[in-house]
């Protein structure tokens, strides 16, 4: 429990200043900016209460939006990611590939599985991102165009950390 | 009861969703924001650590900038203190002196003045006791604090800078930001020792603007799509332009003097329906490399504040 306590709060000081000091200034042309930090809720356990998870979605957001003058923009799409999770698992698993004591890592569950798992999460939570940003529709097409590119960043990002992370 | 409990998930997700677009509102009137900005101490602590090991690896970029905005300040001092030499000026700053500047350095006894002239001319004018005091009374109206840049963003649709220095150092929200190759931004938000504002690069901002040669002004906004360009608004048809021409602010405001460069006219169409233009402005500030910048203090903000208060009042 405590051994937990002290890898996810490492986990989340690593990925904020990750995201801060190196992925908010990655850019070709001002177009693309990665959102590692979401790779967080992704890896959170399975068995995480559901209550715990949109807590931490919600606090992860807002610490970002803090660093990037922000408010709620962030917060509010990591919120949707966290509140979406437990239902894109259950849509990408069956029954019995969901052991309790498993957590989401592509070591764990697959390749397959975990790309899914974060193509759905990751577009989700920048198509939300993007529009709040703009906060508006006008523009629909570029902004969309935006959010996929980013997207596409991130995924591969976050895949590529899998393989850095937990390969034995 | 039951259905609280039922339904907790969902009603914990509205709430949480509710805060969050509750602050974006706020936001998006940026004067609102108070409790998250990165101007709040911890955080512009943080980006200041990383920024001084970051800065290192732009030292030559920053001194060739620097370089070139002495010599372009030099130039200018040049040119405030060349115009001193003729006789009426010199005649309100020291009357001894007079006779010295007509005989030798007049350009209408001399023809134009060679280099070396000029030189020598502005040796004079350092010698001269009553000059100095005289530069110094006529730009009182401005004063410029020295900042460096601890964050700066691009890639977003509204930008921030965050800069080490606030309130201590006399830095006041909406204040401007001017950079050694143009016009920066806006003061929003001031903690003690740091201050955090809008980029030219932030949508929910716009900067009166005027053409240098014609004196036309509209507003300066910027679209969101790339750190290189923005849009001059507000321009009506009938107005000569063309691309090259020389953005520079108004000064129909307290935040920027007049005659700042914004930059240069990139590219002008016929707005749709409008009777204005739409103009591209390829802006002279590079934000992707920002270290050192300055902020305007205006003194007499408060007399025109108060002026224009008291107009609206009667």
């Amino acid at each position: 429990m405590i051994n937990n306590l002290v890898k996810y709060s490492l986990m989340w000081i690593v990925l904020i200043l990750l995201q801060i000091m190196l992925f908010n200034h990655i850019q070709f042309s001002g177009l693309v900016n990665p959102y590692l930090y979401i790779l967080f809720i992704l890896l959170l356990p399975f068995d995480t209460p559901k209550y715990l998870l949109l807590i931490l979605g919600f606090l992860l957001g807002l610490n970002v939006d803090i660093f990037c003058n922000t408010p709620g923009i962030h917060a509010s799409a990591t919120t949707v990611m966290a509140f979406a999770r437990p239902a894109v698992i259950n849509l990408i698993s069956s029954r019995d590939t969901l052991d309790s004591n498993a957590l989401p890592r592509m070591k764990q569950m697959g390749s397959a599985w975990f790309i899914r798992y974060t193509i759905l999460l990751v577009l989700l939570h920048h198509l939300f991102l993007f529009y709040v940003e703009v906060f508006t529709l006008k523009g629909f097409i570029f902004t969309l165009f935006r959010s996929l590119l980013s997207a596409l960043f991130t995924i591969v990002l976050i895949v590529l950390s899998q393989f850095l992370i937990y390969k034995e | 009861m039951r259905f609280l409990a039922r339904n907790y998930f969902f009603l914990l997700f509205l709430v949480l969703e509710t805060i969050s677009l509750t602050l974006v509102i706020r936001y998006n009137n940026y004067q609102n924001v108070r409790f998250f900005n990165s101007s709040t101490k911890v955080v512009a602590r943080i980006y200041e650590l990383f920024n001084s090991a970051s800065s290192y690896f732009r030292l030559y970029q920053i001194n060739s900038e620097l370089a070139a905005e002495n010599a372009r300040l030099k130039n200018k001092l040049q040119q405030i203190i060349a115009p001193e030499e003729t006789p009426p000026m010199n005649f309100l700053a020291s009357p001894g002196n007079i006779n010295d500047s007509v005989s030798v350095d007049t350009p209408a006894a001399n023809g134009p003045l060679p280099a070396d002239t000029l030189l020598r001319r502005e040796h004079t004018a350092s010698r001269t006791p009553a000059n100095p005091l005289m530069i110094d009374s006529i730009n009182v109206r401005y004063r410029f604090i020295p900042a460096e840049v601890i964050n700066n963003s691009i890639n977003r649709q509204n930008n921030f800078i965050t800069l080490n220095k606030g309130k201590k150092d006399g830095i006041r929200p909406e204040m401007g930001i001017v950079g050694p190759t143009g016009i920066v931004g806006i003061i929003t938000h001031v903690s003690g020792h740091y201050s955090s504002g809008a980029t030219v690069l932030n949508r929910r901002w716009r900067v009166s603007a005027k053409l240098k040669n014609s004196n036309y002004f509209g507003s300066l906004v910027w679209d969101g799509l790339s750190y290189q360009t923005a849009q001059l608004n507000e321009i009506p048809f009938h107005v000569e332009l063309a691309a090259g021409d020389t953005i520079v602010t108004s000064g129909y405001s307290t935040v920027f003097p007049e005659g700042i460069m914004i930059g240069q006219i990139k590219k002008v169409d016929i707005g749709s329906g409008d009777n204005f233009y739409a103009i591209d402005v390829s802006l002279s500030t590079n934000f992707m490399t920002l270290t050192y910048v300055e902020v305007v203090e205006d003194k007499d903000t408060d007399e025109i504040k108060n002026l224009i208060k008291n107009h609206l009042d009667d």
